[in-house]
């Protein structure tokens, strides 16, 4: 079996200089199996912790469904929502926690750009905080879309601060 | 501690691009009509780690959705034990077997069609004739009203590097299974 080179290639990158909504990834060139996209992000909601969701393809309608399983430092649980109108990749930080404390989240897109099946979105979220709100868990979406995705844009509940960092990675299989 | 390219010879950190850490193997693209098992030969022991990377469904009914494992063409009892922890939409459980490959839990035939579970799979240090071999699965699959997410964990005792891997179930058109290696 002969390898391939270059297989996990850095697509887009963004740190915030300001306060923003949203941030999104579109144009995502279709050459890639999965991608596969790290953030580091904070929120300036008035709390610990944000929710932090996701779309596909600008996507809002009630096509979103999700199981996660998380611990918070005291007790593991799981939940199930259905029929939402965006996915959640998990939970990022607040203004009142610690300064300086940008949760990394990590998201996996498995074929992505195939017209035929839907999409299921693993995310991997870790929040980690001094005294209060933490969380560590892993979220799975299902996304009621066969359309090839294009782009993704990230929500949370305020505004993303500056400093936070978005990059998107496409991962290539080899000899399909 | 500094990390060097070897491409370049710059120094700092975030160098796994530059580097080309990790290189597609070979992948398995089910066609019509499904497949019974999906098996890599051969497989070169020049890495450090192996990747898998999986989008999985299966043509069986509920009852009939696990994919399990087998390393070396070794379906021998008493070697492979599994731990898992598991979240149900409704519960976190965790629970252990003996005697048990399970990797990961496949979309029954019955499930809605076009939803498929994804999942990554790790076997480090595949090549060490001094180490059993753990295998770490993260996957999931939601169906809208059902489904379920786990981080999951396999041992198989033999030190014997790993150079054939077969993944059984019967996965449906569309599943695939793509696997790395990566370097180290």
């Amino acid at each position: 079996m002969a390898a391939k080179t270059g297989t996990y290639t850095l697509i887009a990158s963004t740190t915030l200089s300001t306060s923003t909504a949203n941030v999104t990834f579109s144009s995502i060139p279709a050459t890639y199996t999965d991608l596969r996209i790290v953030t580091a992000a904070r929120s300036d909601a008035g709390d610990r912790v944000s929710s932090y969701y996701f779309d596909l393809n600008g996507l809002t309608t009630s096509i979103y469904s999700r199981t996660s399983l998380t611990g918070n430092g005291s007790s593991a649980s799981s939940a199930r929502a259905s029929n939402q109108g965006l996915g959640q990749i998990g939970t990022i930080t607040g203004s009142v926690s610690t300064s300086g404390i940008f949760p990394v989240n990590t998201m996996d897109i498995f074929d992505y750009s195939n017209s035929t099946t839907f999409k299921t979105v693993l995310t991997r979220t870790n929040l980690e905080q001094p005294t209060a709100g933490f969380e560590v868990g892993i979220y799975v979406n299902l996304v009621r879309t066969t359309n090839a995705i294009t782009s993704v844009k990230f929500y949370c509940v305020g505004n993303f601060v500056a400093g936070s960092t978005f990059k998107l990675y496409g991962i290539e299989a080899g000899n399909l | 501690m500094s990390i060097t390219s070897a491409k370049s010879g710059a120094t700092g950190i975030s160098l796994a691009l530059d580097n080309n850490f990790m290189e597609p193997i070979a992948t398995t693209v089910v066609g019509a009509g499904g497949v019974g098992i999906i098996t890599f030969n051969d497989i070169p022991q020049t890495y450090k780690h192996l990747h898998l990377r999986v989008l999985g469904r299966s043509t069986n009914a509920a009852a009939g959705q696990s994919m399990s494992i087998v390393i070396n063409n070794n379906t021998s009892s008493g070697v492979y034990y599994f731990h898992r922890l598991r979240g149900t939409g409704s519960s976190a459980l965790a629970d252990a077997y003996a005697d048990e490959r399970e990797v990961m839990y496949l979309p029954a035939a019955n499930v809605t069609s076009g939803i498929f579970a994804g999942g990554t799979i790790d076997i480090l240090d595949y090549t060490n004739a001094s180490k059993n071999k753990t295998v770490r699965t993260l996957y999931g699959y939601d169906t809208n009203g059902g489904g379920q997410v786990s981080f999951q964990s396999e041992l198989y005792i033999s030190t014997v590097p790993v150079n054939t891997l077969s993944f059984v179930n019967n996965f449906a058109q569309y599943s695939r299974i793509s696997l790395y290696g990566i370097k180290g």
